[in-house]
């Protein structure tokens, strides 16, 4: 069976399972951000339930909007630390940590062979840890509130084998947009991702987690990696405060022989350009070198797909000594508290800061449009986030282009979209 | 009472491939505690006024990966509390989809005929147009141009959820058990 399959099967007591199998599987952990606030809560209520079906299987946390630009936010975060603190929510993060996707798996709460759910689409990100993560509604959340299991339809697995290794200015974003490219944002709806091959070894944890997190933008309900070494040192520097994860999910999952593919793609990392995705879908995917001059208004570092100490430590490699044109709004936001501090310790603030950069506080910031960096009509920007839709980062008429950090700190310097001179790598 | 429900009739709106949930209901308004203010903003890229413009009982013909992106459930609702009664798609993001079966508002995934490899949302008649759908025979029928096409019926697994009316009476059914 493959990984995905073998996960489900386990979570609703199955020998084998067939795709297109409709299961009810038991969920080790919910994670809930704003959404607590907005839908949940109310409906939740509705129901008039005294406790949850298991308060410390919840992971919840503030990070759309944090700290909230206005009193709107201000207000739904009332509403969902209410709830959090009425129903005894074990894993209250509050708004101090960071964005969810980046301080769930820091906290140890992401190990092999879990189902983990979560009120946001990005909830993928987990299988860079050999378990299943996805995204689900407000109402799937209160069902899982109530009953403690969900609903699942067994999907077609997509088996990516990689090999080689990335080139010296290509990063886990240009492969996640090399898949986009061929998959397009339709092309693995309802079906799950499980990525292999030689190639893992010169992946490190934050590239597999960046690419997992925008497997979704294939339309995929998971993507999951198979284990190694390199997650296993992971997992033992980063044990979850729940003695009980740590215990019940020790095994690596690897696919049997058996198991079905729907199809089984190789790529070369070797291959792979600095690649970025043109307005207004991420699978609108050329190589920058072919893009042309696309000058830019804004460069933002940061998001759960590429706020990490690796995207920040080559960033600022780029940036180093070097100046930001006055013209360019170049915002960094590490993705979380811990990176924050270490960034700040490895002294990489000190460079974006001195380059003429905005370092802000761990948030999802402007890859929602939120604030901290909202684009105005006709703004250009480069980002290493997840989502160039249109309207999502500000005005309508503004544009966004995904790419790496790689790419993302180079044209922060030049002031258009281009790639580094140098090796990244080295 | 089962006889009314399998037979639904309805004017469309026509919109195209990947309508996004940022595009349904923009980030802007998810922090909004009055829902009407939030109603206001559903499709407002494209469909200006769609709240205006709509009726109960309308479908929206779509293309390809309708409702892809972001998890919010305020995109199923918005279109649910304007009273729009199904989306008909090629096909469907998958968290939209559980939303849209959580929250009674109906899924259709239209059958591409093999003879029809450049058939669009638009073959299914102009906006405006009336409708019919048969939930028994699975059948769409244009009232207009008298075309008919058929969908992928839901699976009774799906079917029976979406009848109980929204997922919290399948909650309390469940409590109840």
């Amino acid at each position: 069976m493959s990984i995905s399959n073998q996960i489900f099967a386990k979570h609703c007591n199955k020998k084998s399972l067939e795709s297109g199998e409709f299961v009810e599987c038991d969920i080790d952990l919910v994670m809930v951000h704003e959404q607590l606030g907005g839908r949940i809560s109310p409906e939740f209520r509705k129901l008039g339930l005294k406790n949850l079906w298991d308060p410390s299987k919840v992971f919840y946390i503030l990070d759309h909007w944090v700290p909230p630009p206005d009193i709107k936010a201000a207000k739904m975060h009332q509403i969902a630390n209410k709830f959090a603190k009425d129903y005894n929510i074990k894993w209250n993060m509050g708004q101090n940590q960071g964005i969810c996707h980046q301080v769930l798996p820091e906290k140890g709460f992401s190990r092999p062979g879990m189902l983990i759910v979560g009120s946001d689409s990005h909830t993928t990100t987990y299988g860079a840890f050999n378990c299943i993560g996805t995204g689900i509604g407000a109402t799937d959340v209160s069902i899982i509130f109530s009953l403690g299991k969900l609903w699942f339809k067994i999907p077609e697995v997509q088996r990516i084998e990689f090999e080689g290794k990335l080139g010296s200015k290509v990063m886990g974003k240009d492969v996640v947009l090399q898949l986009l490219k061929d998959f397009r944002t339709d092309g693995a709806i309802y079906e799950a991702f499980e990525f292999g091959g030689s190639g893992l070894r010169n992946l490190s944890i934050a590239a597999r987690m960046t690419i997992a997190n925008m497997s979704v933008e294939m339309g995929a309900k998971c993507g999951v990696f198979e284990a190694d070494k390199i997650l296993e040192n992971w997992l033992k520097v980063h044990p979850s405060p729940e003695s009980q994860i740590n215990t019940k999910f020790n095994k690596l999952i690897s696919p049997t022989k058996d198991a079905k593919y729907k199809k089984i793609s190789n790529y070369n990392l070797n291959e792979i350009p600095p690649l970025v995705a043109k307005p207004f879908s991420p699978d609108n995917v050329v190589p920058v070198e072919e893009l042309g001059t696309i000058e830019i208004d804004e460069a933002f570092l940061g998001s759960c797909t590429n706020g990490r100490m690796e995207d920040l430590r080559i960033a600022a490699k780029i940036i180093k000594g070097k100046k930001v044109p006055a013209n360019v709004k170049f915002i960094i936001i590490p993705a979380s508290r811990e990176i924050y501090l270490q960034a700040l310790n490895e002294g990489l603030i000190e460079i974006f800061i001195q380059a003429g950069g905005v370092v802000e506080y761990p948030s999802c910031g402007p890859c929602i449009g939120g604030h901290l960096g909202v684009l105005g009509p006709e703004e250009i920007c480069i980002s290493s986030s997840n989502r160039n839709f249109m309207g999502r980062m500000g005005d309508p008429t503004s544009k966004s282009y995904l790419a790496s950090p790689a790419v993302v700190a180079a044209s922060a310097l030049k002031g258009y979209i281009t790639i580094p001179v140098k090796d990244i790598w080295e | 009472m089962r006889e009314e429900k399998s037979k639904l009739k309805g004017r469309i709106w026509i919109v195209g491939d990947s309508i996004n949930t940022d595009l349904i209901v923009p980030s802007r308004v998810l922090t909004e505690q009055n829902p009407d203010k939030m109603l206001e903003a559903t499709l407002e890229l494209v469909i200006p006024d769609f709240y205006k413009k709509v009726q109960k009982g309308d479908f929206i013909i779509a293309g390809k990966n309708f409702g892809c992106g972001s998890s919010r459930e305020e995109a199923v609702y918005v279109l649910k509390q304007l009273g729009v009664r199904g989306i008909i798609a090629f096909s469907f993001a998958r968290i939209f989809f559980r939303n849209c079966i959580n929250l009674g508002l109906l899924p259709i995934v239209i059958k591409e005929e093999d003879d029809s490899q450049n058939f669009a949302p638009s073959d299914l008649g102009n906006e405006g147009d009336l409708i019919s759908i048969d939930l028994t025979k699975s059948t769409i029928l244009s009232l207009n141009s008298n075309k008919k096409f058929t969908f992928h019926p839901l699976s009774p697994f799906l079917q029976s959820y979406l009848d109980k009316n929204g997922a919290l009476s399948y909650i309390k059914e469940q409590l109840k058990q």
